[in-house]
């Protein structure tokens, strides 16, 4: 990766892949695709290919770790060695623990866990191909494997970044643009409740910038949020008519 | 990163604060009483002492030589690590780091990294080979509550304490020279902490407070009023209006103590 591009966004204000300031990379969605996880769910945003696995709710182990007035969930963000340019050690580093915790905070206020005293979900997350914004992307799929294990939700959680990048802010930084540009902002919001339940940044802005960053955050994660419920009525559609068939 | 909190005490708090005002007497929007100590460990080459009411937060610098990453051949390298020490709570036990000293290294870290707080091209011996490491060792004395400002304020003091040795570089050969200067700096973040509690914003929590709080959010603010570091943290969320409110805050508050330390 040594071939720096000179300029991230040229004179017609278009960016690396050709995309506006304000636009969002590809994106493909699936759930349910692992047969062994109570839930799980796919998602291919721009070259990010992430993997998500649900276990549960099922009984803690080991047990002390359980709650007597509610569900815990545990999670996990894992990248895999050959996800990015130079191999990563498997071994989980500081900042996929700390991603882990950042990751299970955004999705704690989405889950109806009182409902479940005593017992445990797992969301395994592994990242099979990493391009910026995977917390972001880890965070929309662990959302979708969430419901598709059943369990009762009160908003699915949507993520997205946006940032700045020479002098202008952009939503959803791909990796060139994490790397090089002056801020990333990430955001993790659920839209029914207008809650933002994931926020940080690095880098410098000012106080009206890191205003419009988020905003722009969040409305690039209403139109992700639309294509998720998308995904999740599809595929109950399908379960329907296996059932009436 | 907590023991237990009785639902009584719970609702005492969680009432006192509806009301505006806090059960040590405190504004929703008052720190506890800061003291800071400079140069207190000699065999570091930089220190400093932190008292949030009676949190206690200790930092000290070292710096040593070695190679620097190699995407960033010009520059020197900087480690923030956290220690929770058994001895400052109860509820923290010893053994490798959890992912609450992670996270509160972490958040220290970026706050003096993406403000740029240490001039790190000043730093490098021979490019690409050879370069000074500067170790931020921040250690958990006391806890009651609000670590992440403590250590972040600390860690700053510490690096504003830091003596490099004289050098010379003779054939590619490091030459310690008597005398020390100081470690090059470039700006001086400070991290506010909001938390929110039944909709309430408020800051400097302690350790009680902390745990009836949803959602807690860091603000790291350089010199030019300017945002360079955010993590958001507990298992609530914020509504973007909060995030406004909490922004404003913790500028405020920023330059409410850049004044008082004369930073």
């Amino acid at each position: 990766m040594s071939n720096k591009p000179e300029k991230l966004i040229d004179k017609k204000g278009l960016r690396l892949d050709g995309r506006k300031a304000d636009e969002l990379r590809s994106l493909k969605l699936e759930v349910g695709i692992l047969p062994n996880a109570d839930g799980s769910a796919y998602i291919e945003h721009g070259k990010n290919k992430i993997l998500v696995g649900v276990y549960g709710p099922r009984e803690m182990h080991p047990k002390h770790l359980s709650q007597n007035d509610r569900m815990v969930i545990r999670t996990r963000y894992h990248m895999a060695p050959f996800s990015v340019q130079e191999r990563k050690s498997p071994a989980p580093s500081r900042r996929e623990v700390e991603l882990s915790k950042v990751i299970r905070e955004s999705l704690e206020p989405s889950v109806f866990n009182d409902l479940y005293p005593r017992t445990g979900i797992d969301v395994f997350i592994e990242v099979l191909q990493a391009d910026g914004g995977t917390r972001c992307a880890s965070i929309t799929a662990a959302s979708l494997a969430i419901a598709d294990a059943g369990i009762p939700m009160r908003d699915l959680v949507v993520a997205c970044a946006a940032g700045k990048v020479e002098d202008q802010i952009v939503l959803d930084l791909m990796d060139e643009e994490d790397k090089l540009g002056v801020a990333d902002v990430p955001v993790a919001y659920m839209p029914s409740l207008n809650a933002v339940t994931l926020l940080q940044m690095d880098g410098i802005l000012s106080p009206e910038e890191m205003e419009k960053a988020v905003t722009m955050a969040i409305e690039g994660c209403k139109k992700i949020y639309a294509k998720q419920q998308e995904v999740l009525k599809t595929k109950y559609q399908l379960v329907k008519e296996g059932v009436e068939e | 990163m907590s023991s237990l909190i009785t639902r009584v005490r719970r609702i005492q708090i969680a009432q006192t604060i509806e009301k505006g005002t806090r059960l040590d007497g405190r504004g929703l929007l008052d720190t506890r009483e800061i003291k800071l100590e400079q140069g207190i460990i000699q065999k570091a080459e930089g220190s400093a002492r932190v008292f949030l009411g009676k949190t206690q937060v200790l930092v000290g610098v070292k710096i040593e030589t070695g190679e620097p990453f190699p995407d960033t051949p010009n520059e020197g390298v900087q480690t923030v690590n956290a220690e929770l020490v058994p001895l400052a709570a109860s509820t923290f036990e010893p053994g490798p780091p959890d992912e609450n000293s992670i996270e509160l290294a972490r958040i220290v870290d970026r706050g003096i990294r993406e403000s740029h707080a240490i001039d790190t091209a000043k730093l490098v011996i021979e490019a690409g080979k050879k370069v000074f490491v500067v170790f931020i060792d921040v250690y958990v004395l006391n806890h009651d509550g609000n670590l992440i400002d403590a250590a972040a304020l600390a860690a700053v003091a510490a690096l504003k304490n830091t003596k490099m040795p004289n050098y010379e570089v003779k054939d590619g050969e490091l030459k310690i020279k008597t005398g020390y200067t100081p470690l090059p700096l470039k700006s001086t973040p400070i991290t506010v902490t909001v938390v929110k509690v039944n909709d309430k914003l408020l800051i400097d929590p302690w350790v009680e407070e902390e745990q009836i709080a949803e959602a807690r959010i860091s603000l790291a603010v350089n010199e030019d009023g300017n945002i360079c570091a955010i993590q958001k943290g507990g298992n609530g969320y914020f509504t973007p209006q909060q995030i406004v409110e909490a922004s404003k805050i913790a500028r405020d508050k920023a330059t409410e103590l850049r004044k008082k330390l004369d930073w």
